[in-house]
Formats: structure tokens, sequence, C-alpha cells
């Protein structure tokens, strides 16, 4: 499995032709307290940078964005029942949804684990 | 809020201290301001629901209104010319919500006057406070003299704990009621203090002299059941409250009937009553609390998850193309483990339970018209 970032700070693990996504531990720590989580529905086709969730804190709203393309698998309803899981396990039981990838170059343009460091040293 | 050079902001006495908390400082009406602290938000705000929390608020300006006679009553006269509130009334000690109206009836900022015994002190809302100081020269430097208090900071400890916890730096306040104020010693320092606040919970605004505010702060922190707060908490908590925040829920363009402050508005200044009208938009206003206005402020509880925050559109429908009103307030409110918001509506649609929609992201989110405070208020009466 390998884990890419972008710099809007969503992590995907990548296995095989499926993408999970979520947001980065930096992500959370800059949103604060995550009450309300939107997912997208299963089936959606989304594009590279399509908004495909909301992530609400107390004090505002974020879109959690398509790092590549390719269609909604399955999403994490445990998050909109707990959204607060954003913030005590962002990068574990807090992903957001799985992707069907639609074209791996796409992922060419993401950055490996050391590079996402330096982007939030 | 208005937009300034980042390179302009100024800091309140506090800022060190707010620092050194770890609180993440944000531009906020021209002040380096901390949104919050690291314990967040939600936690920020239900430790001031069940203890006590402090809040740094000494970017609002405090003002001394000093009657060139001598006479208080002087300055209560001169002050009734900018708001349609009845200041002769306020006895000394005891302190008014109020409102500086402009001649169309909207509301150019809102403020607390304080009866001082032999002057007037007031307590203005930051982004205004230098319009609000020149709007005051204008109109009563004929008998009075406009003092900016500049060196002071204010601070807010509101919570059930408040009491307890000011109490061991100030034993008299336990005696105070809501609006009570006036002149106190506080651990040695020359303080006012006065049981009020912005949460909808018991507590004490406290006007200390800025050289002296880090040391009071310091000493209030020392004792557990109090926690610093910052300026998210502080907007989520006046929310639940159903309290307004100047230039969203209520501005130039809203009169105080329209946002729903009729009871701030007494019944002297009012058509018929012993000095009525006589404030900038007195017609309009008055108007409006004899024949109605077309539009109310209200509260709003969404049946779903999804916080409904400012700007979004209201409609009578699910369908309807044509908005009817927006949210000028919104968010999750912590305490109510739930989304709470308030805007204005036409006033035919602005009853409790009345079945409005917002807006947000496309979808049409079902909302209820909801009496507020949406959290019950426990002021010491």
């Amino acid at each position: 499995m390998t884990t890419l970032f972008t710099s809007d700070h969503e992590w995907l693990h990548i296995e095989g032709d499926v993408a999970t996504i979520g947001v980065t531990d930096y992500a959370q720590s800059q949103l604060g307290d995550v009450v309300f989580v939107e997912l997208p529905k299963v089936g959606r086709a989304l594009k590279t940078t399509e908004a495909a969730a909301v992530v609400e804190s107390v004090k505002a709203a974020s879109d959690v964005y398509a790092p590549i393309s390719g269609e909604v698998i399955e999403v994490n309803e445990a998050l909109v029942a707990e959204p607060a899981l954003v913030n005590s396990d962002a990068g574990g039981k807090a992903w957001f949804f799985k992707l069907k990838i639609a074209d791996k170059s796409e992922l060419g343009g993401l950055m490996d684990e050391a590079a996402y460091k330096a982007h939030t040293a | 809020m208005l937009a300034r050079d980042e390179s302009q902001l100024q800091r309140t006495p506090l800022h060190a201290l707010h620092v050194a908390r770890g609180g993440k400082i944000v531009p906020f009406a021209g002040y380096e301001m901390p949104v919050q602290y690291p314990a967040g938000v939600l936690k920020e705000h239900l430790h001031t629901r069940s203890a006590a929390g402090l809040f740094d608020v000494s970017h609002m300006g405090q003002i001394a209104l000093r009657p060139k006679s001598g006479q208080v009553a002087d300055a209560a006269l001169a002050l009734e010319r900018l708001v349609p509130q009845d200041i002769l009334a306020v006895a000394p000690g005891r302190q008014r919500y109020a409102q500086f109206t402009n001649g169309d009836g909207g509301i150019l900022d809102d403020l607390m006057v304080a009866n001082f015994g032999d002057h007037l002190f007031l307590v203005v809302n930051a982004a205004c406070k230098a319009e609000d100081e020149a709007h005051l020269r204008a109109h009563v430097s004929d008998s009075c003299i406009i003092d900016s208090l500049s060196d002071r900071a204010l601070i807010a400890l509101q919570g059930p704990k408040a009491e307890s916890a000011l109490a061991k730096l100030c034993a008299d306040v336990t005696a105070m009621r809501f609006m009570n104020t006036g002149p106190r010693n506080v651990a040695g320092f020359d303080c006012f203090v006065s049981r009020s606040g912005y949460t909808g919970e018991d507590g004490f605004e406290i006007s200390v002299p800025a050289a002296q505010a880090e040391a009071l702060v310091t000493a209030l922190l020392e004792n557990p059941d109090v926690m610093p707060i910052g300026l998210g908490a502080r907007d989520s908590l006046r929310l639940e409250a159903g309290l307004c925040l100047y230039g969203h829920d209520i501005d130039t363009t809203t009169t105080p009937v329209e946002g729903a402050l009729e009871w701030s508005v007494q019944k002297s200044r009012r058509s018929g009553g012993a000095r009525a009208g006589g404030f900038p938009g007195a017609e309009k206003i008055l108007s409006h609390f004899e024949k109605g206005a077309s539009r109310r402020r209200v509260g709003l509880r969404a049946q779903g998850r999804a916080p409904v925050r400012e700007g979004a559109p209201l409609f009578a429908d699910a369908t309807s193309s044509e908005p009817i009103g927006k949210v000028t307030s919104g968010g999750f409110g912590p305490s109510l483990n739930g989304p709470v918001a308030m805007g204005y509506l036409p006033t035919q649609l602005s009853a409790n339970g009345t079945s409005v929609f917002a807006e947000v992201r496309g979808q049409r989110l079902p909302l209820q018209v909801a009496a507020m405070p949406f959290v019950p208020n426990t002021y010491k009466r």
C-alpha cells in the first residue's frame, strides 16, 4: 500500500485500483472540533479537484476535494454518525470515501510523505 | 469585520498572555485576538457553561460621558438624543442595553450604558468605536466631556463558577445582581465591575487599568474552575443565548423593532411616553412600534445535523425560487449538540414553529422558527 498526499492536506491510501481518501492530522488540527461531515453518494463520478465532501467545525465549513478522478465506491458512514473521529484518528478510522481510480497517471502529481512533511513544515 | 492592513493591527494588554497560553491569534476588528486556545472551541464553550470562562474583550471601546454641569441627569438627557432608550431612568449603580440609531431608524452600534453616579460609562463594539466617539463628540459635546478610556482593559468572566472565582478577589460581588455595576477594588486594583455578559450565563465584565490587566487575569486563571476562552466560543455562546452580533444580526439597515429588540426601548421613549421620540430615526422606529415592521429577526433550528451559516438564503418551501430572507448568524451550538441560527423573515412567517428552508450547497434544508434564547439564560436577577 502506498500513501500519497495533496497540498490541500488530504491523504490517499492506494491499493490496486482503489484509493481511500481522508484528511491529514495537520488538516484536523487547523479545522478544530469537527461537528458535521457530508459524504458523496456512492456511484458518483468525481473529477480531480471537484468538491466531494464537506467537513464542518464549530467555526466554519470546508470542502474535501477529489484529489484524483474516479467513481465513489464506498463511503465511511461511521464518520457521519461520529464526526469527532476526524479529530481523534484523521489518518485511520476517519477515512472519508473510496474511489475506483480512473487514471493512474494522475497519481504522479501527488506528494509522498517526505514531500508532504516538507510542505507543512 | 472591516478589512485592515495586518501591519496596523493593534494588541490588547493581554496579548503576551494569549500567546504564552497557546492562543491561536487572528485579526479581528483591527486587533490581534485569540480565536481559540489549545483546548479548542468545543471544550471552551462547554467549560463556560459548566464552570467559568475568561474572555479578553479589551478591543471593545470604553467611554466615560462626563456632564459639564456635574449632574449625571444632564449626560443621560444628552445621550437620549442619540438612543431610543430611557437613560434618565438608569439608577446609579445600574446599566442598560442601548443602540445608537441613524436617521433611517437603523442601528449604528449597540452598547451598554452604566450610571456611575457622577457620569455615564459606555461600552461599545470594537469595530465601531472610532465612529461612535466621533458621533458623541458631534452631538453631545455641548453638555458632556467625551473621555475615551483607552488605558483600560476589559475582561469577562462568565459561567456558573464566575461568582465564586471573582469573590475570592472581591467579596462584594456576591451581593450584585444582573446589570448592577460600579467601581470595585478587585485584587487591589481599581476596577469597574458589572454583573453582565454576552454568553447567557451569570457572570461579570471587569474593566481594569491596562497595566494591571495581566496580573488580574493571571490571578483569576490560578483558579482551576477558570479557563481562558477565545472568540470562537464567545460567538457560539452568544448565538445559543440569542444575542445579536452587531454588523451581522443588526446593522444600519435594521430598526430595533425589526431586530426584535422592542424590549430594549422603554415606554417613556415610545409614542405617548414622557420623552417620546427625540432620537435619530424616531419617526420610522415609532411607526414600526405602532404598525409593525415587514420583517423580523428570528431564531432558527434545523432538523438535520448540517450547520446553516451566515448568508444562507431562506425560502418559504422546498422549491420556490425567490428567497424570503436570510441567515445572519449560524453555526453549531455545542450545548445543544446541533445547528443553531438566527436570521430575518417576513413578519407573517416569524411565529415560532413556522417551517422554512435554508439553501446550503444547493440543497434545501428544513428549519423551524424557534424561540430565543436557545439555551436558557442563568442571570442572577
